[in-house]
């Protein structure tokens, strides 16, 4: 990281720690600098900025949040602050035929990363999060030996609802469930269903 | 002894006071620490109360030093810390009061213009305008606000909530950087001790109150709301508060029987306020404030430390001014 950019983290998570608190829970794990696949409900964009701010300093370095290209990248600022501070993977949303739209977190993966994943695809509105798409599905088959760790973001869209630009100071937290494995001949759809519950369960607990 | 300390200059007095205070909480962390070293965890009441002792011990630390520091670095640089915790105090009062999109706006407006215009208002020594410009001013502005976002779902409700937080967590708390700044003849540079003075008896009056009922367990005035609460633990609490009020009296710049009512009135304004806030805590299911009232670390919010004090300071700050003519 340089300069400017360790600067821009740093003041960062001083406003994220003064605004939420980003409050770790980690509930059904401890912190481990072992190669994870976070998966959370999505209600805001500032989720993956609390998530950033919510993981420890050794876990963060190693840890990348997937943020939707179309979004993140519309103005320079953005996208500096992604990829030079966030150290995100772009995900391209507008379905193309030629690429596969996994495959930068594929890449991430094989290169020993931890990835942060939004299964939802887009921001929900509702108290539940919607049903899962099957990305989560196909990474866990791919590298079995990658942890799941369900995660659950609280609070985030009072923050900063749909519209406005000004932050509001309410306390968040994130809650680190129990890890998942795949388990030999679920199907996709026990298992997304499987996952989604755990990220839920982890909301009253 | 009494001539030595009157020969002190002010701040000489105060850096005594303190150094007693802290040696103090030292004694009692010793304490806390040799009681639960000694337990073995086998009697399930002892333990817990030796958990509750030292949570007691460690908020009375951050609020020692968070007095230290406020006095060592001047009443400017004082009011900003309480405006801190005004800050943090209401974030978690917010935090646990539902609210709606259409909230948003007014609650911009709560944190980044009320609050900081308050507490301005503290430093430049504008008492009439402290007094009047949240529940006036601001009474008018937040549900205008609100208004103006189009929602009229729970509408007074939810105005009436933060109109309610905001007296509780900024108006009350900045009454206590504002007697600091309250010019009393002959009694320059020693407005700290009235802070100790209402902090001492408040907390004093609490504990005895605590302490009562666990001693004399009676059956609570108001079950639903509090455990513990029964009038004569109450009484038992305000007696003491009163009591230590008077010994302080030449602390601060009552007479004996004035500071003994202006002890009683404090302690009156906090332990019912400490009340009134847990039925809040109840109404909202929780059992303290901080992050969505469970926490891991078994810490509680900054709002259960606070909370009696965010009462008793408006309610002293104009019992004095009123009663002395400043």
């Amino acid at each position: 990281m340089n300069l400017p950019a360790k600067l821009m983290s740093l003041f960062l998570l001083g406003l994220i720690r003064a605004l939420t608190g980003a409050q770790a829970r980690w509930q059904g794990c401890p912190p481990k600098a072992e190669q994870r696949i976070y998966f959370a409900n999505h209600q805001s964009h500032a989720d993956l900025v609390l998530m950033w701010a919510a993981l420890p300093q050794e876990l963060r370095s190693i840890t990348r949040p997937i943020a939707a290209k179309d979004y993140w990248t519309k103005t320079p600022f953005k996208q500096w602050i992604t990829t030079a501070v966030f150290n995100a993977i772009y995900v391209d949303r507008t379905k193309t035929n030629d690429q596969d739209p996994l495959e930068p977190l594929i890449d991430a993966l094989e290169s020993g990363d931890s990835i942060i994943l939004f299964p939802e695809g887009t921001r929900g509105n509702q108290e539940e999060p919607q049903a899962f798409k099957s990305g989560l599905y196909n990474l866990a088959q791919r590298f079995p030996q990658v942890v799941l760790v369900p995660a659950w973001i609280n609070n985030v869209q009072r923050v900063m609802p749909k519209g406005e630009v000004v932050p509001v100071p309410i306390l968040c937290s994130v809650t680190f469930g129990a890890p998942l494995a795949l388990e030999a001949g679920e199907d996709r759809g026990s298992f997304l269903t499987r996952a989604r519950q755990a990220v839920i369960a982890l909301r009253d607990s | 002894m009494s001539s030595f300390l009157r020969n002190l200059s002010p701040s000489q007095q105060v850096g005594l006071l303190f150094i007693i205070v802290f040696g103090l909480l030292i004694a009692a962390s010793i304490t806390a620490l040799v009681m639960s070293l000694r337990d073995h965890g086998d009697n399930d009441i002892r333990t817990q109360d030796i958990k509750e002792l030292t949570s007691l011990v460690n908020t009375s630390w951050v609020v020692c030093t968070v007095f230290w520091l406020s006095w060592a670095s001047g009443e400017t640089v004082a009011t900003l810390l309480f405006a801190i915790v005004a800050f943090f105090a209401l974030r978690e009062f917010i935090t646990l009061s539902p609210t709606r999109h259409g909230d948003h706006r007014s609650l911009v407006l709560a944190f980044f213009v009320v609050l900081p215009v308050q507490f301005w208002l503290v430093i430049n020594e504008r008492f009439d305008m402290v007094t009047v410009f949240i529940p006036v001013y601001v009474f008018l502005a937040i549900p205008v606000v609100s208004a103006l976002a189009n929602d009229p779902q729970r509408f007074l409700e939810r105005n009436a909530k933060l109109q309610w937080g905001i007296m509780v967590c900024v108006y009350g708390i900045s009454h206590v950087p504002a007697l600091l700044l309250l010019d009393f003849p002959g009694y320059v540079g020693k407005n700290a001790f009235l802070v100790f003075f209402l902090v001492f008896v408040v907390q004093t009056g609490m504990l005895v109150q605590h302490l009562a009922a666990r001693k004399w367990p009676r059956p609570p005035t108001a079950p639903q709301v509090s455990q513990t609460f029964h009038w004569s633990s109450w009484l038992m609490g305000l007696a003491v508060g009163g009591f230590v009020g008077g010994l302080m009296s030449g602390l601060t710049p009552f007479k004996p029987a004035q500071a003994v009512a202006m002890a009683l009135i404090a302690c009156v304004a906090g332990s019912l306020g400490h009340l009134v806030m847990k039925a809040l805590k109840r109404d909202r299911g929780i059992t303290n404030w901080g992050s969505q009232g469970k926490s891991v670390t078994g810490a509680s919010g900054l709002l259960d430390r606070v909370d009696a004090l965010c009462f008793a300071a408006p309610v002293f700050f104009h019992s004095v001014r009123w009663y002395f003519g400043l």
